[in-house]
């Protein structure tokens, strides 16, 4: 269910570029209107994220998360569904994972299957409930996934203090082992000891097999075909219901990848009270992306990093950290309106070739 | 002759076609004037100029002879000239009058009783017949393109855009359409009607430009030409309206259904102790109303819709609460009523859409993954078979496509599946000649081959020149079943209305 692939993909490619200047140039004019120099901001920004090996570990493994969580949002949204319940599958994925970490010992391999299993089950154990639910009884997925994240919310306020409590704080669990994380020795020595780990790898796994999924399996063709007109779908013979249950359940698990690599890889603890905001910064990853894997792979690595350089921006000038957010945002409006661009750019297409043809009439 | 609008050599590109070529359009005061084009031939692109819609690349327009610049449709308004869509564009839960002010409040309070007293005048005066207190949902679709066309008096349009305006419309209201064009043209206003169908063309307009694939082809006096000549200066070469078909050669029954029972969507029984059988090799249609079950029937032996009681076998297959998958491997093709809401994915590529169906399995893929090469290669023959004309081949999107090449691409996709059943509901409807007399030379074709072909049809024509057998509805059950010769239309006709064919006689 595409276009000619190379078109659509270069047309969005071309959307978001002109959001992402946009949104810096927005982001300038804000930096500028406080009395800083946008040009010294965005230089500590950039440099934050990407000045020596152990920042860009950092920026990766903060990528890491985002890619997962917009690959999640983007595979639902191929099908005409809206996860917002990143964040739910999220904590459960990563609840499961740090269970596993801390009471599960087998041989490493065995164990990482193990732990990366148990995040893929709990998520999708969170996706496939409000799928079920719009499913069987066309309760809304923006709903229910809503409550599934309060629900997840909730159930970490109980469950961390009361099995996994850490040896000091009330509020946050015990920090897991290395050897029984998705870090690794090698990895942080590579990266001179940055918070890089397995976990960019399973989420580079996750893009080609999602890519794949979506453009070359029956499996993504129903699932685009139910997403793109479910009355044709179902006429088609394509079991729409089934559809939406698959489907969720595919996103929660991509969504528990990862809070696999939040908790058990980037902070290797968990803390209640947190409903993780890369839940919903991946709605801005999936839509900047286009909701294509490729798409979602540059994006994250974008917002990835403007999230780990905006600190050191912070220190390094008197730009406020939350600058780097409202340049998010601003992209987020300019990606959405990106039916301006396509205009736009269709109109300079045009035009070039109405040139192109006159020169040849001559 | 002084004209109320001219457009001058307008052309008009879109990515990969041309929609108009040097056209140019030239109506005259008070006339009926008709534009007549095959489905795709530009003549919505055209009105959509004048509408302030899209913009011309090339070519001027004029209103009294004055040059203008219509940027949207709302500098239309302002000149006078009003457009009564395809698609209404009415509020359903507001009366009429609030949906004809709607946009033309004027002030802060709404003054319903004023314009309410306006609109029953304007009524009268056109011969219109709408209360305007009446709630849209709950009139006919004939009074609410009358409210559409009171909308545009209201505003004081004087030139009056007619799309396709029949085409939702049972004959009564046809009829009672043609004579508020009349009525209209007689109290001044200029109309342009933009259509396919000739005989409406004959009854009711004054001159007619044809168009053919984006270019001017003539301008003609209605009066003294023939249905045929427009016919043919339309589409480009002599046309047939009567089917070319032999006896049917009928073999074993296909179809059978047995006192089906269906709720429609109201929870009330919308198809009552149906049966019928259709055999290989004879074209059934199931002629009607609309609304008197044909759609529920349908979608009961597609499987589209529960089945309360009764059964449907298909060659011998038990299908009654089959899925539908099954029911299209056991061989059931399906033309569907609605062909943009369930026909086709508009989003996607025509190499897509003509798989749909099938992809799941080889030769469109093995062990789940796709062969796309397999996929464009088949989509391929299907659209060089069934001469579907579009922009990018196979990679367009089949939302870019004519009606009438949606339709053949469907059309395609459900023979080339050698359907043993072929149910076939309203397959020309909005289409033009052109696309008619194809798509019925090859549902006959494929009723030649020896398979079985259900048709449904709100036009009689269509149905007296396709059927070998035609089952009546009404009220959801069926009136009785006549061989095709003998039989006529007024006797059909009859029992449409519920009168059975003895009581007809």
């Amino acid at each position: 269910m595409k276009k000619r692939p190379r078109t659509t993909e270069s047309h969005a490619f071309l959307v978001a570029v002109s959001a992402v200047i946009l949104g810096l140039i927005g982001g300038a004019v804000l930096m500028a209107s406080i009395g800083s120099n946008p040009f010294l901001g965005f230089y500590y920004l950039f440099r934050g994220g990407l000045m020596n090996i152990e920042r860009i570990g950092n920026t990766l493994a903060t990528a890491t998360t985002l890619m997962l969580v917009g690959l999640s949002v983007a595979f639902a949204f191929k099908t005409g569904l809206f996860n917002i319940g990143a964040s739910g599958q999220m904590l459960i994925g990563g609840l499961c994972a740090t269970l596993v970490a801390h009471k599960v010992f087998l041989p490493r391999p065995l164990f990482l299957v193990v732990l990366i299993g148990s995040a893929l089950i709990g998520g999708a154990l969170w996706g496939v409930i409000p799928g079920f639910l719009k499913a069987r009884f066309n309760v809304h997925e923006v709903v229910a996934t809503i409550m599934m994240n309060w629900i997840a919310y909730w159930s970490i306020y109980y469950f961390v203090p009361a099995y996994l409590k850490g040896p000091s704080l009330e509020t946050e669990s015990a920090s897991i082992a290395v050897s029984q994380s998705l870090r690794s020795p090698w990895l942080t020595k590579l990266f001179n000891g940055s918070y890089i780990n397995y976990g960019f790898f399973i989420a580079i796994v996750a893009v080609v097999l999602i890519r794949f999924v979506l453009d070359k399996t029956t499996l993504g063709f129903g699932l685009k075909a139910v997403g793109s007109n479910r009355f044709c779908a179902e006429y088609a013979g394509i079991k729409v219901n089934r559809n939406v249950i698959i489907s969720m359940m595919i996103a929660g698990s991509l969504a528990g990848l990862a809070g696999l690599s939040f908790y058990t890889g980037y902070s290797r603890n968990m803390q209640i009270g947190v409903l993780p905001a890369q839940g919903f910064d991946g709605i801005a990853v999936a839509l900047l992306g286009a909701s294509n894997p490729l798409g979602v792979f540059f994006s994250s690595l974008f917002f990835g990093i403007l999230q780990s350089g905006k600190g050191f921006m912070n220190a390094m000038t008197s730009v406020p950290p939350e600058i780097a957010d409202s340049i998010i945002a601003v992209i987020i409006y300019f990606t959405a309106t990106s039916v301006l661009f396509q205009r736009l750019w269709d109109r300079l297409f045009k035009y070039r070739r109405s040139r192109r043809s006159g020169e040849k009439e001559e | 002759m002084s004209y109320v609008i001219e457009m001058l050599n307008i052309r008009k590109e879109f990515p990969g076609i041309v929609a108009n070529d040097d056209v140019t359009l030239q109506v005259r005061e008070r006339e009926i004037h008709a534009i007549l084009g095959e489905n795709g031939a530009g003549k919505s692109t055209l009105m959509s100029i004048l509408f302030g819609l899209y913009h011309a690349d090339r070519g001027t327009i004029k209103v009294r002879g004055e040059e203008v610049h219509i940027h949207n449709p709302n500098d239309a308004n302002d000149l006078g000239i009003g457009m009564v869509h395809q698609h209404f564009q009415l509020v359903q839960n507001f009366t009429v009058t609030e949906n004809i002010i709607l946009g033309k409040e004027g002030g802060f309070f709404l003054d319903r009783k004023s314009a309410s007293k306006r609109i029953a005048a304007l009524s009268a005066q056109y011969g219109l017949n709408i209360d305007p207190d009446m709630v849209i949902e709950d009139i006919t679709v004939g009074m609410q393109q009358r409210v559409e066309i009171l909308k545009m008096l209201y505003r004081d349009a004087n030139i009056l855009i007619f799309d396709e305006p029949t085409a939702v419309l049972t004959p009564q209201e046809i009829e009672d359409l043609m004579q508020i064009m009349r009525n209209l043209s007689k109290e001044g206003k200029s109309i342009i009607l933009i259509t396919h169908k000739l005989a409406e063309i004959k009854e009711v307009a004054d001159r007619c430009t044809v168009i053919r694939r984006g270019k001017l082809v003539g301008v003609v006096d209605v009066a003294d030409t023939s249905v045929a000549t427009m016919a043919s200066m339309m589409v480009g070469r002599p046309v047939s309206f009567k089917v070319d078909k032999k006896p049917a050669q009928r073999g074993r029954v296909i179809l059978e259904v047995r006192d089906l029972n269906v709720l429609n969507n109201k929870r009330l029984l919308g198809v009552k102790q149906f049966s019928l059988s259709v055999k290989a090799g004879e074209i059934v249609g199931i002629a009607g109303v609309d609304g008197n079950g044909q759609s529920e029937l349908i979608e009961a032996i597609t499987g589209l819709r529960p089945i309360e009681s009764g059964s449907v076998i298909v060659d011998g297959n038990e299908i009654t609460h089959a899925d539908i998958r099954r029911r299209n491997e056991i061989g059931i093709g399906h033309i569907p009523e609605d062909r943009q809401k369930r026909g086709l994915v508009m989003s996607s590529r025509l190499s897509d859409n003509v798989a749909i169906k099938e992809y799941y399995h080889r030769p469109f893929s093995k062990r789940g993954i796709l062969d796309a090469a397999y996929l464009d290669e088949y989509a391929q023959s299907v659209v060089d078979r069934f001469d579907v004309r579009s922009g990018e081949g196979i990679h367009s999107l089949a939302g870019k496509l004519s009606g009438g090449n949606q339709q053949k691409l469907i059309v395609g996709r459900e023979i080339t599946g050698s359907s043993e059943l072929l149910i076939a509901v309203q397959p020309t409807r909005g289409l033009d000649v052109g696309a008619i007399e194809y798509i019925h030379s090859q549902l006959v074709a494929h009723r030649d081959k020896g398979y079985a072909v259900l048709l449904v049809s709100f036009e009689l024509d269509e149905i007296f020149n396709l059927s070998d057998r035609i089952a009546v509805m009404f009220g959801g059950q069926l009136v009785d079943v006549v061989k095709t010769d003998q039989t006529n239309e007024d006797e059909v006709g009859l029992m449409m209305a519920g009168i059975s064919k003895k009581e007809a006689r």
